[in-house]
């Protein structure tokens, strides 16, 4: 689990497991997205993408959260 | 419904005052109607534009409490103006709303970790909190186990399992409500030692009761610094020792943003460990995960979304008819009932003409509205209005906006009012003020008789396909219309970061029939209130309008009359503006007329023209504006002045329903105005163009 593995979210194809390694976002969003249980080390799962691509859907803490991939590209993640 | 204290009094003998809150998506208003019953009231916070439900109920002695519903939040750290009053009532910071007693935190048992963030911010409060297990049978069905008496003892609060869809855990709900004295929470997440010390210390300095300085303190310690800025009005010394605690923590290596929900997340973890278990459930495909698998589908979810709204629209339009023509008939049957028992006179036309017919036409949209609302509880209810969003806020981003923005904007081809006031479900202020600003293009109902008159006046013996094909084209000039606005307004007039879209995708649940037709109920209310009081006073004035001055001669013909009226002169002053669109001053009184009420250009050109006036017959009024000449004998009624004046109808605001409902959602006149005047200008220059552009084009 060194950094060099560190991808971000909306790279990810669907199914893929992963947890959160950090945020390249502004403050607020970042807090936001901490408050929604993404906080650093919790684990997630894509579940798909819409049907014109974006926003993307995961599964984290038991339950489905969407965003768009503008955002997801600002979350760090290692695969699982 | 009984007195609502709001006296700042604690003592057990006054009402006890309760507060009901929990995320979006967790059965909280169901908890709400099931207590309250019809018991209840709506009405908004002071100053802002968040809905205000309260009720009153009682507890399990018989005593009566006051419920209040608190917008569904994420988190007492806010982003929309929902959550900042969800807060600031929690605080006690709202003047004139007493700080509640005990709050009901409602969570949804099958998604108890993120539920359970708010639960461990309102533990932070020190105010008695008692947690509403809901749903407790579809986590049991998806595999969920929680172990209440673990649970309970680990979060030191009691906790009630519910299903409030049945009832099931309300007398429970009542007697932990009615138990005296209530007790304050056990525990709450622990923070790191220097920031427990850090918050106390920024506590100590604030000028707040002893009670709310810890909460505060930490809302304070984690507000980033944008944030603060904006705060920095109100307290500079507070704001001050709040980035100097700030600093601090910085300095120990800690991130203040993500200390405090980190430890949250933290204990909420250790809570859980203790008291959930999801035995052999991990690999397993949810319904919602295998419904979403056709729902969402790139192929099959766009046909199940059109179908879904196909079927909202077919209701809408073709279903209410029904209702529509005998709220009609009603109105007309009582308006010549009055009319035959009165005298004529002045009254008796005010009566007939301005009142009962202003407000009827109001009223005759309630069938479109209740059944729009009833599919949007349907949709909202169920979880697919999540989906849609998912599905649709590809294309709605494009021009700025959200995916939540479809629905209110599809509502709006029904009427703009109730898509106006579907527009609450946005959370952030701009989507929704552009979804506001842009709504009324939508081609409502009210236009079509406009839209009907001048096709026929335009194409006579068209087929129906080609009058279909104008139609179409009308409502095309509309959506083309609203979307390019919204391009404009966000990208020139509500400039700065998009804001991010963070999208629940609730699992698919079962609608509860009664929480929705409590809905839609609460909704005509709303509705007839504050629609009515506004139409009833411009129906007023426009019938004062069209009636005075009265001729001197009481034989003159009613078209001679209107031609006098202030009604007919003000069609008479505007027509040096009007001209260069082709419209005579005739046209101008239509407009005039029209100005509350687009609908009424149909009923005030039948009066322009003498042609009687006939609900199932145009062809007189059509065949009179087909023969209408200007003084040099060239007919008034050219193709490019139809199409223009249907494009000035597509455009032009003609709904004082609409500037009311959007007063009361903006709060302020600024935007209504705002709206009236881009829509007007809007629709005098495309008007305009289609008249003079089509003349140079070598078009009549």
């Amino acid at each position: 689990m060194s950094s060099e593995t560190a991808e971000i979210l909306s790279a990810m194809p669907a199914g893929q497991r992963g947890r959160i390694a950090g945020f390249d976002l502004p403050p607020e969003q970042r807090q936001r997205l901490l408050e929604m249980g993404l906080t650093l080390g919790a684990e997630f799962e894509v579940i798909r993408f819409a049907p014109l691509g974006d926003p993307i859907e995961i599964k984290v803490r038991g339950y489905n959260l969407s965003l768009r991939k503008r955002e997801a590209a600002g979350i760090r993640i290692i695969r699982l | 419904m009984s007195s609502v204290a709001t006296s700042g009094s604690t003592t057990d003998q006054a009402v006890r005052r309760v507060a009901i809150a929990g995320n979006p998506n967790c059965g909280k208003s169901t908890i709400f109607n099931a207590l309250t019953g019809l018991r209840q009231k709506v009405g908004n916070y002071p100053g802002v534009t968040v809905e205000r439900k309260e009720g009153s109920f009682f507890g399990s002695h018989g005593e009566p409490m006051n419920l209040l519903d608190l917008p569904g939040s994420y988190s007492l750290q806010t982003r929309s103006p929902d959550e900042a009053v969800a807060r600031d009532v929690l605080l006690g910071r709202l003047p004139g709303i007493a700080r509640p007693d005990v709050i009901i935190a409602v969570v949804d048992a099958s998604n108890l970790e993120r539920n359970l963030y708010l639960v461990a911010q309102l533990l932070e409060l020190e105010l008695p909190v008692i947690v509403v297990l809901n749903m407790v049978d579809m986590a049991e069905k998806a595999g969920v186990l929680i172990d209440l008496p673990a649970l309970r003892e680990k979060l030191g609060i009691p906790v009630i399992p519910m299903v409030a869809t049945k009832g099931v855990g309300m007398i429970e709900l009542k007697q932990a409500l009615s138990q005296t004295p209530l007790q304050k929470p056990k525990h709450r997440a622990p923070f790191e030692p220097l920031v427990e010390e850090e918050a106390q210390q920024l506590a100590n300095s604030l000028p707040v009761p002893l009670e709310l300085a810890f909460p505060e303190a930490l809302l304070l310690l984690t507000l980033h610094d944008q944030a603060l800025d904006e705060l920095a009005s109100h307290d500079g010394a507070v704001i001050d020792a709040a980035r100097q605690a700030q600093h601090r923590i910085r300095e120990a290596g800690l991130d203040p943003i993500s200390v405090l929900v980190d430890a949250r997340y933290a204990w909420i973890h250790s809570v859980c460990h203790a008291s959930v278990s999801r035995p052999g459930t991990d690999d397993l495909l949810s319904v919602s995960d295998r419904i979403d698998m056709v729902f969402t589908h790139r192929i099959w979810g766009w046909i199940v979304f059109l179908a879904a709204m196909g079927l909202m629209f077919f209701c809408i339009f073709t279903v209410a008819q029904y209702p529509m023509d005998w709220i009609k008939a009603v109105i007309n049957a009582f308006a010549g009932w009055v009319d035959k028992q009165m005298p004529e006179s002045d009254l008796q036309s005010l009566l007939t003409g301005g009142i009962i017919g202003g407000v009827g036409a109001v009223v005759v949209f309630l069938p479109q509205i209740l059944i729009l609302y009833f599919f949007l509880g349907i949709l909202e209810d169920t979880g697919y209005m999540a989906r849609a969003a998912f599905i649709m806020d590809r294309l709605m981003s494009r021009v700025g906006l959200h995916g939540k923005s479809f629905i209110p904007l599809l509502g709006s081809f029904a009427c703009a009012i109730p898509g106006i006031m579907a527009t609450r479900t946005i959370e952030n202020r701009k989507d929704r003020l552009v979804t506001i600003l842009v709504a009324p293009l939508m081609s409502c109902s009210a236009r079509l008789p406009v839209y009907a008159i001048m096709i026929a006046v335009l194409i006579p013996v068209a087929s129906v396909f080609a009058k279909a094909g104008v139609m179409l084209c009308m409502y095309m000039l509309g959506i083309v219309a609203a979307f390019l606005m919204a391009w404009f307004l966000k990208t020139r007039i509500f400039k700065g970061e998009t804001p991010m879209l963070l999208l629940e995708m609730p699992p698919y649940r079962m609608p509860s029939f009664t929480s929705i037709a409590l809905r839609m109920w609460e909704r005509a209310g709303l509705f007839l209130r504050r629609a009515g009081t506004v139409i009833l006073a411009l129906s007023i004035l426009l019938w004062a309008l069209v009636t005075y001055p009265k001729p001197a001669d009481p034989q003159t013909s009613k078209a001679d009359a209107l031609a006098q009226s202030f009604a007919g002169r003000m069609g008479h002053a505007i027509e040096p503006l009007i001209a260069p669109l082709g419209f005579d001053w005739k046209i101008g009184i239509g407009l005039v007329g029209s100005f509350a009420a687009r609908e009424t250009f149909v009923s005030t050109m039948s009066i322009v023209y003498n042609v009687e006036e006939d609900e199932d017959n145009r062809t007189p009024l059509r065949d009179t504006m087909r023969d209408e000449k200007h003084a040099d004998g060239t007919p008034v009624y050219t193709p490019l002045v139809c199409i223009g004046l249907m494009v000035f109808y597509v455009l032009a605001m003609q709904c004082i329903s609409t500037v009311a409902v959007v007063r009361r959602e903006t709060n302020s006149w600024r935007w209504p105005l705002f709206q009236l005047a881009y829509m007007t200008t809007l629709a005098y220059v495309a008007s305009l163009i289609v008249y003079q552009g089509g003349h140079l084009l070598g078009f009549q």
